[in-house]
């Protein structure tokens, strides 16, 4: 292990990170709250921890898939524990582990909340909860490679470890112009949700925040009830439909500037995710139609609520439970949080392209217990799955599976009622957010299952192993 | 610039691996899904999994915007034809490598009849390298610039040697030479030195000068420079073919070893007065019953590292005074200069060198023109020949009154059919050929000022 080039590494992170607290440091200053040494002394904290691990180059700069996963592992872990302490200082929010659950769930995207209230919040800590979505959303180490335009070239390491899918796509051949491109057209998206959002009458700052939450499809709003307190129709179907945008892979959009139509017809996964959206938002509107005054409004919460949890964003337009949701629909609900967003995507979960092998693998195995001796290739995209990429797959679903089962045990420590239990880990291991349950936060779990909802966010937003091997001896052995 | 680059092989890779430190985009196509994920680990390149010669592929590695495309597959007509697909898609210019020896004779016509910009054929180039090597067997590595009027020779400064201890500016005046020593490996390290530097054992020392001088400064110097008459090759390849042709032409005695009874005939074929030697290049017996103690030199190139490395230290056991020796993989490389045995021959950095020396004319500004490109101390620094064709700053000044970057030197200046080495009071004028040695990265003449 490359000590040197590890907290070298880290190091131009955290300044990264405390470049962007400036941003809150600003508005809490023009907002007059008196709270800016909330953020000053966490800037001045990672600027000087920064500078001390920037100073001076590394010699060797060996960096390998092993300094990769520990980076992006121990980077995020870090950045997290330096993003809660504004809520900390600034005291809106009194204990530690509750601000970096917070800060966790904001960087990965996941938008679970410890807050009951969060109208309380003054309104440049609400900025800052809402801007760790859009950070976390394209990944933190991915922006700082974009604003560093460093020759490394071991860089593909990190990407893999911190870009979410089962093969990474690289549009450009240098890693900073791929990333700068993304960030573009992640820059260009949301600033075109905020002008949409404003149209709809929606104040500058709340488009920003919402616009924000929705880019990270993270899912932190500002008031209580969430979307749901606009009561517009055309605000939740802007949101529903950028949550739904940032939730295709960015290469998407790449291939559309670059006027590629062939690559994004052969495109499988991006097939199937509008189909799971169209069928479940039909199957959902059917059923809830009664509760609501009729279809066109059952068709509107139905569309917001399968875009929102489909893309692991967690804005509510509607309490499912307070207005009795059928069983049915719920349960729709939960297999989408199963599914996820599309590979490289700010979405989160176990990714539409990994379900579509799975199903695909399964497939032939079954052909393969009929006919033992056909030969059949897996394809997806038009090309060959290779064995390894479909063993990969495999085994993410066994530990993935294995660690959600172990988080729900430590979890139902708390003697919770099923759902609640369930869905927590469920929700946050898949970035969502919202729990399916009587209780509407993560305000009233214990310190322990904090830290097990915190770490599940983790793991589902870097994909388990950068977390796993933080834990692993055989990553730490000397040799 | 953007490079695209068909085959991720041993060659491939090293090309990939120099683009990308010049600083420019590659794209890389290799049929293997493997082997694209493991150089997409190891550099900052952007891998297409799929043939070369297939249409959909070359689009999606933007082969239409590349400017330079490069085809080093196993495959020479897969070679030819993916450059002349990649030509008619709108590559700028394009490269293949074709090594096949039937091809050899028409490769101009080849080039020409495909539009292709430059075809490399890396056995031959290598067996160049050999022949250089062993017409001044004392050295290292020679290297010739402006047409061979200037040399660019490795040495290394032995124990007693009448050098060590010696400050540069020193050596000229005492020994009444006129060579100029323009880096030293010392170590790890590499310096561009000056004046003041001092020599001491066990430095590897490059030195320009013209011919004679150089006999001169290897005379006065007492480094031995018995001249090869006798060669033996260890292994009938493709190198050892070429490199038979040009030895015999110039009139040294060869004998080849190889032990696949139809390449010896094919080689005794083709070369009526060489011995050809049907047997186990690395059986001792038959070493020493060819005769290797009465030759002046070995160049062992078989397919095999390793067999290459025993040979060549039993040749030096047995006290054969110029050795060669083919190593495809480089960390070998440093483990044979271990054990003394310095010349070493890697065929995929030549093709390589070849192939970015041209990259880099590409790339070089109007004024000046890069001629030759040579990467001495493992890579560390290059020496460059250009030809000045415009004014510039350069040539309007004394050379005392221009600064040049750090650890940056004109070694030689060729003027008509003469050659110089610079002091304070030269200029440079155009029409000049000039000989840069740095180890910063310059691609035009101009980059030299400070």
């Amino acid at each position: 292990m490359n000590y040197r080039m590890l907290a070298y590494s880290i190091g131009r992170i955290v300044m990264v990170v405390a470049l962007t607290m400036f941003l809150p440091l600003g508005l809490s200053i023009y907002y007059g709250e008196g709270i800016a040494k909330a953020y000053i002394v966490p800037i001045a904290v990672s600027l000087i921890i920064g500078l001390a691990a920037t100073i001076r180059p590394p010699k060797n700069k060996g960096f390998y898939a092993r300094e990769g996963m520990v980076l992006v592992g121990l980077g995020w872990i870090i950045i997290s524990l330096i993003g809660a302490l504004p809520f900390y200082i600034s005291r809106q929010i009194p204990s530690f582990i509750d601000c970096f659950f917070e800060t966790v769930s904001g960087f990965t995207t996941t938008g679970s909340t410890i807050l009951a209230d969060v109208e309380k919040l003054s309104k440049s800590i609400l900025f800052w909860r809402s801007f760790t979505h859009w950070l976390g959303g394209l990944g933190v180490l991915a922006f700082a490679m974009a604003i560093f335009a460093s020759k490394d070239t071991k860089t593909t390491y990190m990407m893999k470890a911190e870009m979410p899918g089962p093969v990474i796509g690289k549009i450009s051949s240098k890693w900073r112009y791929s990333l700068r491109i993304l960030y573009l057209i992640y820059i260009v998206l949301t600033v075109s949700e905020i002008i949409l959002l404003m149209i709809g009458r929606m104040s500058l700052y709340d488009s920003v925040v919402h616009a924000f939450s929705t880019a990270g499809t993270g899912g932190f709003g500002i008031w209580n009830n969430s979307i749901e307190h606009y009561g517009s129709a055309y605000i939740e179907y802007v949101i529903a439909i950028f949550m739904m945008l940032f939730g295709i892979n960015f290469n998407i959009y790449y291939l559309i500037i670059a006027r590629k139509f062939a690559q994004i017809k052969a495109n499988e996964e991006i097939r199937w995710y509008f189909g799971i959206i169209i069928v479940a938002t039909a199957l959902i509107t059917l059923n809830i139609r009664h509760i609501y005054s009729g279809l066109p409004e059952a068709f509107r919460c139905a569309f917001f609520q399968v875009n929102s949890i489909m893309t692991t964003t967690g804005f509510a337009s509607r309490d499912m439970m307070r207005d009795g949701w059928p069983m049915l629909s719920q349960m729709i609900v939960v297999m989408l949080m199963f599914v996820g967003a599309c590979a490289g995507s700010t979405g989160g979960g176990f990714k539409v392209i990994r379900a579509i092998l799975l199903g695909k693998t399964a497939r032939y195995a079954v052909r393969k217990a009929i006919s033992p001796r056909s030969v059949y290739s897996i394809k997806a995209d038009g090309k060959e799955v290779s064995a390894d990429v479909r063993h990969g797959v495999l085994a993410y679903l066994t530990a993935y599976l294995i660690f959600m089962a172990l988080a729900i045990l430590i979890v139902s420590l708390d003697n919770k009622d099923f759902s609640t239990t369930a869905t927590s880990v469920i929700s946050t291991m898949n970035n969502i957010g919202p729990m399916i349950g009587p209780v509407g936060n993560f305000a009233d779990f214990s310190v322990l299952s904090k830290i097990v909802l915190s770490i599940s966010m983790l793991v589902g937003r870097l994909e388990i192993y950068p977390i796993l091997v933080l834990f692993s001896p055989y990553m730490w052995r000397r040799k | 610039m953007n490079v695209v680059i068909v085959g991720g092989g041993k060659v491939g890779r090293k090309l990939v691996e120099d683009f990308i430190s010049e600083g420019d985009n590659v794209v890389l196509i290799d049929v293997k899904p493997e082997l694209c994920e493991s150089i997409q680990d190891m550099y900052d390149v952007r891998c297409v999994e799929g043939s070369g010669a297939d249409l959909a592929v070359l689009d999606e590695a933007e082969t239409r915007r590349a400017d330079l495309f490069i085809a080093v597959t196993t495959n020479d007509e897969l070679n030819a034809l993916c450059a002349v697909m990649a030509k008619k898609l709108g590559a700028e210019r394009c490269v293949a490598r074709v090594r096949n020896s039937e091809y050899f004779k028409q490769l101009d016509f080849m080039r020409d009849a495909l539009g292709i910009s430059m075809i490399v054929n890396p056995e031959y180039a290598s067996a160049g390298e050999v022949s250089r090597m062993l017409r001044f067997p004392a050295a290292i590595n020679t290297e010739t610039f402006a047409k061979g009027r200037i040399e660019l020779i490795e040495f290394q400064v032995n124990e007693d040697s009448v050098l060590e201890g010696k400050a540069l500016k020193d050596i000229n005046k005492d020994f009444k030479l006129k060579v100029l020593i323009c880096a030293v490996q010392r170590g790890e390290d590499v310096y561009i030195p000056n004046g003041d530097f001092i020599l001491r054992e066990g430095d590897k020392i490059h030195v320009t000068a013209s011919h004679k001088e150089l006999a001169k400064f290897i005379r006065v110097t007492g480094v031995i420079n018995r001249k090869v008459k006798s060669v033996m090759l260890i292994g009938g390849g493709r190198i050892s073919y070429y490199l038979a042709g040009l030895l015999l032409e110039s009139g040294m005695s060869v004998k080849i070893i190889e032990q696949n009874r139809d390449k010896c005939r094919a080689l005794a074929e083709a070369y009526q007065n060489a011995d050809i030697v049907y047997g186990d290049g690395t059986d001792r017996q038959v070493l020493t019953e060819e005769g290797i103690d009465r030759m002046d030199a070995i160049v062992s190139l078989t397919g095999i590292d390793e067999e290459n490395m025993i040979i060549s230290m039993y040749a030096k056991m047995r006290g054969v005074g110029k050795i060669i020796t083919k190593i495809n993989r480089e960390s070998f490389g440093d483990l044979m200069e271990k054990t003394g045995v310095y010349s070493i021959l890697t065929p995929k950095n030549i093709t390589a060198d070849i192939i970015i020396r041209y990259a880099r004319a590409m790339k070089s500004a109007q004024d000046t023109e890069m001629q030759t490109l040579y990467r001495i101390v493992n890579n560390k620094a290059e020496a460059m020949e250009f030809i000045v064709t415009k004014k510039s700053p350069l040539t309007e000044k004394k050379l005392s009154e221009i600064r040049l970057k750090k650890n940056t030197l004109i070694g030689a200046i060729a003027r008509g059919n003469s050659m110089f080495l610079p002091d304070g009071d030269s200029r440079i004028e155009t029409g000049d050929t000039v000989i840069v040695v740095t180890t910063e990265r310059i691609s035009a003449l101009t980059d030299i000022l400070d």
